[in-house]
């Protein structure tokens, strides 16, 4: 089993982050590397349980499936279903906490996964820096931080 | 049910951090509120189930147990058990996560409680900003103020001397030979240092040094074995230490009595910090000798009879309670009830005062007949007699120093009585390489912040007055350390 955590500090109250997080169909607004995305079975984007399917700005397409959302714990899990990357049994959790002293936010973005050793580092980078830390940069470019 | 939630981010790593806040009962060495922790009997800083009492700033008493404790999620709960302040079935937990694209932490501060009807306001105010921000505040002061400087200041390549002081002697002699000279300390060289000392310890090894006891020095020049500071900068190859770095040392060679010094970096080590320089400067080298003489020199084990002689005194306080911890039973020998009072405040479980009795004859009450399985004597000549006639049947008799006079001349013959092993260490010996500097204060570090030693505030001497330092500790008058302050430059 691989982890892989990241963390940042975003310049805005962690309501308006979240108003714009929670969207499960909403990364392609955001995210640098997500090209497009459709949830499958027009089911709403907030259904647990609903499907998204993504292609990467690289060309590959994956399938994640939405299986927990809270508004009230700023808190998302989802796991891949289908992906390019050779992972299997990945679930990761996108989280906000409010920063008490001043319009800030605590963002946490974390991820288990297992495949194959060798491929361990290469993939534990690609997800944190690329995926996870790409996104937070991409959100403190919107909001500060 | 009131609940409150408080969180910022410090400017410091996720580490640092956690070392100040896991240290349950040192809450008092940083929050401003509390005024005094002290851990009930028997238990460790960290151990759960530990309660710790809280003087507050305020005035008013507390107690909590510690309920939690994780080092790898970073956070612990615990929860009021008696308080002076009205807040009820108060249960909290502090949390501390990294903030990965950089060395930031989250800081996380939560509780619930219930207040007598109508207070929950003001109640939940108290907390969040009395002593949740309030935290927040202190701690970010403390620790973002040692961030080290920037690399330009680093880089900068020094050739100028830097000037100041140091008590020094001429000649070997009592205490009035000690007196103020200019020193210089040049730019470190390969693998050396170079300090600004803002607290220096004084010690009877350096009265031992004065009058020409111990040749660990040759006169003309500054005493001292023990010092506090900040780095100035370092020579070629140093690479545990870095300008701006809170360090400190407890070493030969003799010549800490000074404001600044340049000396072998090996030998200097960081700070916790949970350490203040003050505080460093009082316990580095008499811990550093409780250290191998309750480890080393003789290995004490739970369940031994412990004697130490002078348990009031810098060293002796700390071998009491790290001896206590340790499983022994602790009695001191000391000369007035005010000593002894200090003595079993420091963990004695017994304490002898001159009296009828012989020091041997009320040992041998209190251990039905057996003795003391070590002793620990650092008086000398008035004591040497007595220690041997208190031990225990293959009893250790640790002789490490000679407050009272030398101890002459003596028959090994004596020490078959009761088959009895006598050992002279000398701090030297022990603390003459990096390697040994290192266990030694990493043990003495863990010590520190579990809570098994505490410190009472040193007396402080200017730098100027070293002599008195001197006079007061030959006459027997002071309790705990002294240390030396440098004028601010």
């Amino acid at each position: 089993m691989v982890q892989v955590y990241a963390s940042s500090v975003l310049g805005a109250p962690a309501d308006r982050i979240w108003a714009v997080v929670r969207d499960f169909n909403g990364l392609p607004d955001w995210h640098p590397a997500i090209a497009e995305s459709r949830i499958e079975g027009n089911a709403p984007a907030d259904q647990v349980g609903c499907v998204r399917a993504f292609r990467l700005r690289d060309g590959g397409a994956l399938r994640e499936q939405l299986l927990a959302l809270s508004d009230y714990d700023f808190s998302m899990t989802y796991a891949i279903l289908e992906s390019p990357m050779g992972v299997e049994n990945y679930v990761a959790t996108l989280k906000l906490t409010p920063v008490t002293d001043g319009a800030r936010t605590f963002i946490e973005w974390s991820a288990e996964f297992d495949c194959p050793e060798e491929r361990e580092a290469e993939l534990a980078a690609q997800i944190g820096d690329g995926v996870f830390q790409g996104g937070f940069d991409a959100l403190k470019a919107r909001f500060g931080g | 049910m009131v609940a409150v939630t408080r969180s910022t981010v410090i400017d410091a790593p996720v580490a640092e951090v956690w070392q100040v806040l896991r240290d349950f009962n040192g809450h008092d060495r940083w929050h401003p509120a509390v005024a005094h922790s002290e851990l009930e009997a028997g238990r460790r800083t960290d151990q759960i189930g530990a309660v710790r009492n809280f003087d507050l700033a305020s005035g008013e008493r507390l107690r909590e147990v510690l309920l939690s404790m994780s080092d790898r999620e970073r956070r612990f709960r615990y929860a009021i058990v008696e308080s002076e302040v009205p807040l009820y079935d108060y249960v909290a937990e502090v949390q501390l996560k990294p903030v990965t694209d950089g060395t930031r932490t989250f800081w996380s501060w939560s509780s619930r409680f219930r207040t007598p009807p109508g207070r929950e306001r003001e109640l939940a105010e108290l907390v969040a900003e009395g002593v949740y921000e309030a935290g927040f505040a202190a701690l970010r002061a403390r620790l973002e103020r040692s961030a080290p400087p920037t690399p330009a200041v680093r880089t900068a390549a020094p050739t100028r001397s830097l000037e100041g002081h140091a008590a020094a002697i001429d000649r070997f002699g009592d205490a009035g030979e000690l007196h103020l000279v200019p020193v210089g300390a040049p730019p470190p060289g390969p693998g050396q240092v170079r300090l600004r000392q803002t607290a220096i310890g004084v010690n009877f090894i350096d009265v031992y040094c004065r009058t020409g006891y111990f040749r660990l020095m040759e006169p003309p020049g500054p005493l001292g074995m023990e010092a506090a500071g900040e780095v100035v900068d370092v020579g070629p190859g140093v690479r545990h230490l870095r300008p701006g770095m809170r360090v400190g040392y407890a070493c030969p060679p003799v010549g800490a009595y000074a404001s600044v010094r340049t000396m072998q970096a090996a030998l200097v080590v960081p700070l916790p910090d949970v350490l203040d320089e003050a505080t460093a400067a009082a316990v580095l080298l008499k811990g550093m000798t409780a250290e191998f003489l309750l480890h080393r020199v003789h290995a004490l084990r739970r369940g031994e009879t412990v004697l130490v002689y002078a348990p009031a005194g810098g060293v002796g306080q700390l071998l009491c309670q790290w001896a206590n911890r340790l499983g022994a039973t602790v009695i001191g020998a000391t000369s007035t009830p005010e000593k002894a009072r200090i003595a079993r405040a420091c963990g004695c479980h017994h304490v002898v005062l001159p009296g009828a009795e012989s020091l041997e004859a009320q040992v041998h009450v209190l251990t039905g007949g057996r003795g003391a399985d070590v002793i620990y004597d650092a008086v000398g000549a008035e004591s040497f007699d007595h220690s041997l006639a208190a031990l225990a049947t293959c009893g250790h008799l640790v002789s490490f120093g000679q407050a009272s006079g030398d101890i002459g001349a003596r028959d090994i013959g004596s020490l078959a009585q009761v088959s009895a092993t006598l050992s002279r260490p000398n701090f030297a010996h022990y603390t003459d390489t990096p390697e040994k500097v290192a266990a030694i204060t990493e043990r003495l570090f863990a010590a520190l912040r579990d809570g098994t030693l505490r410190v009472e505030p040193p007396r402080r001497f200017p730098l100027t007055a070293a002599a008195e330092a001197h006079r007061a500790l030959e006459a027997g008058e002071t309790t705990g350390a002294l240390i030396l302050i440098p004028e601010a430059a």
